[in-house]
């Protein structure tokens, strides 16, 4: 008996060892094939990983053109103080005037950091906020969480946020649609694509027209339901992309372009052709788009390009050498600037490292690295950033 | 009992006297006879009411904790109690009112059956009972059985679960001479926790009595918790932060009435059941999040009634039904995120009968049939209104030869499922084979070889189904095929310094398959669900127990547990987690129990281990979760005067104050205390 004692006691004490938390390592992967030329003007790209919702999982990930390398998680080593790390579901990022700003939906927050550094310089506190672009060194943020309305407790309509990017500190709001999703600045206005996902089944089905300088709302136009992407174009045109209902009605993509002595802009074309995500680089639009087959029980992908001069899909595949199939889940994609490298990530199935693909411009696979959970938005970082 | 003993009459009168503390000696000598007959203190139930029980063994005993062991041993409600189970993994997420379910040998909360007074509780919508929400106030036994309880007078449904759980209350005893029992008990404790119950035992016959028990507790729910990190090299605190829980509060009601009957060579049964509450939903811990806005009302009734009689000396039989209506409002007004304000209501009806003819001494063969009605309705957008009816046939055989026992049960079960405004999905029919052998080598020695392998399944569940966008109707059920090999053995129970002890091992293997998982769908973070993975099993449980006499009037008993497991993701080489220790599972897990009494006085020390595992599937360090171990000590004194018994206690949990989270950013209270003081007459 004594010796079934000892036993336990030893097993006890030899798997006891528990250590104090430490920091979350930052990781590095060489990648020698992502060495830029000298003359290149971009030293890097970001990537937030969302993460599932309640993990707090949302991390920052680099890739490092000038060393070659791949650095993954590097947010936590690099603000260790920060309680608690980035936050939970990272949903944008984009840098504007030498400053990273991290949108993390959950953590109601969007998060500044220093570009080149990585380093925290301050939080601005927005709920449920989504999406984040400039204009004139103010930041506009799509927020699910406008205004309450008195006679409609129940349903918040959102709202765009307004913070100065070198204070930090909130302007102001308007209310726009229900649960607006991605916005983009075309001339003097700033246009919000509405989902009222929250809504279902009576999703908004508008974009709206926010004239910057006033500050306020001055159009509605409908579009589709559920809508969530929004790009502009050199030409002065709309892209935006609807989800629908994920059942009886598809995905689509539309255009939208300002009547001749109009200042509104109207739907001029639907391309019919589903859409998840888009990038648009020189004259053409790279989207994928994934959608769930009761049938087969499987997501079917497409991927494409379309001109946007002609609207025509001139390619129903951008990955060309048939490594489009080690996908899983597309969630997010990118453009090289100069160079024309396709980036696509892969979410997996959104509770374990996603993967970052590269293509070369041709659409053949060069490379690809493990990200953390559902790698999702990128942008680039110009030398001098 | 870790390891289930007796097979003296003298030692059980020992144990029972010892730990059956609320149980009056006049019972004893009754029950000492059967449970030596029946070989297992589970049959207690049957016990009080019904001398003349058929005898019944159970070829591999279950694990044992009874209503003493649970008074002393720092446990608020029925989950914390079953953390001392060898095999069991309790998902914790904090705090009073958190939820709280157990998966057993890493098969996943829905492959456990979790009995109240022999009849499942269960819950089509998700298939996992909160045991958080059992109370141990009146509970006289909790006992859990790997495979099912290897007996063969039970419902069909008793031989399906993949493991079963069987909380038992307590029964109405009266010592000579008594009509009633009364016992009032007030508990309270850190987070402002105040737990005032009442129990009464009526004897309104020679043949009927009646107990009613009642219930409340309310708890702030808040606690402190921290959370700190360490630089990597250096060893400098990095942030170190203290909080208090928020939204975790809990009011919640217990009402519990039951009238007991014997008649000839038989017996009956009738209780109902009502629990109402009312609670928030503390949600994760992230970053700039410490505060969450959901509720959570339920209000969970049934009524449940046993008949029992024993038509001949060879013939016996049980008729049980139910009816149950849970229903739970769930409640979010916090604007920052989706607003919910949803009703869900589940009716369940169920009936069985079941069936034993002794055919010699030695051979046994049942047959039961059991039908369960489930249905459930929302006000949400595209709720389809799912209407089940599941059918169990069971047939089973018990056999002693020698010094082999064995028995062979199968479950055929038919389901199928109804919807309004969708299609159905087909039928599906489902067979739960089972087979269980022990053998005694020896005839002076209470050394046990046992063994068993068992298919079962779980159904997908209504959420698994028909869950707006995430359900997905084409699910099949999940299949979970187990093998073990075991050896137990008890020492002869002696007056001496070592008074007993035993040691159960058991080594297994578990294969999961169509493992219902959610999977991404479409775009955009969301998901439905697919009977995609596949885990392998293979542990190992080890237990033993011991008591100890020093001095005259002094007892120390020590339990000790341990469980080792690999439990690996192999549903595809393709993976990145391919081979990796599914979520959640601990390679290396343990507990101890130690109780000292000493007239009147007890002591306990409980004692927890959970080794280090992984938050998500992937065993990389970004997913890697500390071990966590908590002691808890109580000390409780009775006194006796007359004939009223008073009991204090005071109990200290997490006495280290260990921080440490069982799921991810849900955190665990630091140290905390209860205090309890009950009155009986």
């Amino acid at each position: 008996m004594g010796r079934i004692i000892v036993f336990f006691i030893v097993i006890m004490l030899l798997a006891a060892c528990r250590e104090d938390e430490v920091v979350v390592p930052t990781e590095y992967d060489i990648l020698p094939g992502t060495l830029a030329p000298v003359e290149s003007e971009i030293d890097g790209m970001y990537l937030v990983n969302e993460g599932n919702m309640g993990s707090n999982k949302c991390t920052l990930d680099y890739l490092d053109y000038r060393q070659g390398y791949y650095v993954r998680n590097l947010y936590a080593e690099r603000n260790p103080t920060v309680i608690k790390e980035l936050g939970d579901v990272g949903n944008d990022i984009q840098i504007y005037n030498g400053r990273l700003y991290v949108v993390v939906n959950c953590s109601n927050k969007v998060e500044v950091l220093d570009a080149a550094t990585g380093v925290r310089i301050g939080q601005v506190n927005i709920p449920n906020c989504r999406y984040i672009r400039f204009y004139r060194n103010k930041a506009y943020v799509t927020s699910y969480v406008g205004p309450v309305q008195l006679n409609n407790p129940d349903a918040v309509p959102g709202a765009v946020y307004r913070f100065d990017t070198r204070t930090l500190e909130i302007e102001g709001r308007v209310a726009v649609g229900y649960q607006p999703d991605e916005l983009c600045v075309l001339g003097q206005y700033i246009y919000v694509a509405n989902s009222g996902g929250y809504m279902a089944p009576n999703y908004d089905n508008t974009v709206s027209q926010i004239e910057i300088e006033g500050f306020k709302q001055v159009h509605k136009i409908p579009v589709a339901i559920n809508l969530h992407r929004i790009r502009s174009d050199r030409y002065g045109k709309l892209w935006v992309t609807s989800r629908g209902d994920y059942e009886s009605i598809g995905s689509n993509l539309y255009v939208l372009e300002k009547k001749q002595g109009r200042n509104e802009m109207v739907v001029t074309d639907t391309l019919n052709v589903p859409c998840t995500n888009l990038t648009i680089s020189g004259d053409s639009l790279y989207y994928y788009a994934t959608e769930w087959n009761n049938y087969t029980q499987r997501n079917t992908i497409t991927y494409g390009i379309i001109d946007i001069r002609t609207h025509q899909r001139v390619s129903d595949h951008f990955i060309t050498d048939g490594t489009e199939s080690d996908i899983t889940i597309p969630y997010g994609i990118a453009i090289h600037p100069e160079n024309g490298d396709i980036y696509v990530t892969d979410a997996k199935n959104y509770v374990s490292s996603g993967v970052l693909n590269c293509y070369s411009r041709e659409g053949v696979l060069k490379w690809r690295v493990r990200t953390g959970d559902i790698p999702a938005h990128m942008c680039f970082r110009y030398k001098d950033e | 009992m870790p390891v289930n003993l007796s097979f003296s009459h003298r030692r059980i009168l020992l144990l029972l006297s010892w730990l059956s503390f609320i149980l009056p000696a006049s019972a004893v000598v009754n029950k000492t006879e059967i449970i030596n007959k029946n070989d297992t203190v589970t049959d207690l139930e049957e016990i009080v009411v019904l001398a003349d029980a058929p005898s019944q063994d159970d070829i591999i005993s279950g694990q044992t904790l009874d209503g003493k062991t649970l008074e002393c041993m720092n446990a608020l409600n029925v989950a914390d109690a079953l953390r001392y189970f060898a095999g069991v993994q309790l998902k914790d997420y904090g705090g009073v009112g958190g939820i709280k379910t157990i998966n057993i040998r890493s098969m996943g909360t829905n492959h456990v059956g979790v009995f109240y007074d022999g009849i499942q509780l269960s819950n089509a919508q998700n298939g996992q009972v909160d045991l958080g929400q059992y109370s141990l106030d009146n509970i006289r036994e909790i006992s859990l059985y790997n495979g099912q309880k290897s007996q063969i007078f039970q419902s069909a449904k008793d031989f399906n679960s993949a493991g079963s759980i069987y909380l038992w209350t307590r029964h109405p005893q009266f010592e000579d001479g008594k009509s009633f029992n009364l016992r009032v008990k007030l508990k309270a404790g850190s987070s402002d926790l105040i737990n005032p119950s009442a129990l009464i035992d009526l004897k309104l016959s020679e043949k009927v009595a009646a107990t009613l028990s009642a219930e409340w507790l309310s708890s702030s729910g808040k606690y402190k918790f921290r959370y700190r990190r360490k630089a990597v090299m250096t060893d400098e605190i990095m942030y170190d932060t203290t909080a208090t829980r928020q939204n975790g509060d809990v009011r919640a009601t217990r009402l519990e009435g039951a009238l007991y009957g014997k008649i000839h060579r038989g017996s009956w049964m009738i209780k109902a059941y009502n629990y109402t509450s009312e609670r928030g939903v503390p949600g994760a811990i992230v970053n700039n999040v410490w505060r969450r806005g959901e509720r959570i009302w339920d209000n969970n009734s049934f009524i449940q009634g046993t008949f029992r009689k024993d038509f001949s000396d060879r013939y016996h039989a049980r008729a049980m039904m139910k009816y149950s209506y849970y229903l739970t409002k769930y409640v979010n007004k916090d604007t920052t995120v989706m607003m919910i304000d949803n009703v869900y209501r589940q009716k369940e009806l169920y009936f069985s009968t079941s069936h034993l003819y002794n055919i010699t001494d030695n051979w046994d063969v049942s047959g039961a049939y059991d039908v369960q009605w489930n249905t459930m309705d929302a006000d949400m957008y595209g709720f389809v209104y799912p209407t089940r009816w599941h059918n169990y046939i069971s047939v089973a055989s018990s056999l002693s030869v020698g010094r082999v026992k064995m028995q062979g049960s199968v479950v055929l079960n038919l389901v199928s499922d109804h919807t309004r405004d969708a299609e159905s999905p087909g039928n599906k029919t489902e067979w739960t084979p089972a087979f269980f052998i022990a053998y005694h080598p020896f005839r002076q020695h209470d050394l046990k070889l046992h063994g068993f392998a068992k298919r079962s399944f779980r159904m997908p569940t209504f959420n698994d189904l028909y869950y707006a966008e995430m359900g997905n109707s084409q699910l099949r059920p999940e299949l979970a095929t187990q093998y073990d090999v075991g050896i137990a053995y008890n020492s002869v129970p002696s007056t001496g310094f070592f008074t007993s002890w035993g040691v159960q091992v058991d080594g297994y293997r578990n294969f999961v398959k169509d493992k219902i998982v959610a999977y991404p769908k479409g775009a955009q973070f969301r998901w439905t669900m697919l009977n995609l993975g596949k885990v392998h099993v293979t542990g190992l449980d080890v237990q033993a127990s011991m008591m100890v006499q020093p001095v005259t009037n002094l007892m120390l008993t020590l339990r000790l547990q341990y469980t080792y497991q690999e439990a690996y993701d192999v549903t595809s080489p393709a993976d990145t987690y391919y081979r990796d220790q599914i979520p959640y599972i601990p390679w290396h897990s343990g507990s101890g129990i130690f109780q000292a009494d000493y007239r009147g006085w007890a002591f306990n020390c409980s004692f927890i281990y959970t080794g280090e595992r992984y938050n998500q599937q992937e065993n990389i360090v970004y997913n890697h979760t500390q071990p966590w171990y908590t002691t808890d000590l109580s000390l409780s004194k009775t006194f006796t005067i007359k004939n009223y018994t008073m009991r204090g206690q005071v109990e200290v949990n997490n006495v280290f104050s260990q921080d440490y989270d069982v799921i991810l950013n849900y955190p665990m209270p630091k140290r905390n205390y209860r205090f309890t003081l009950s009155f009986t007459i």
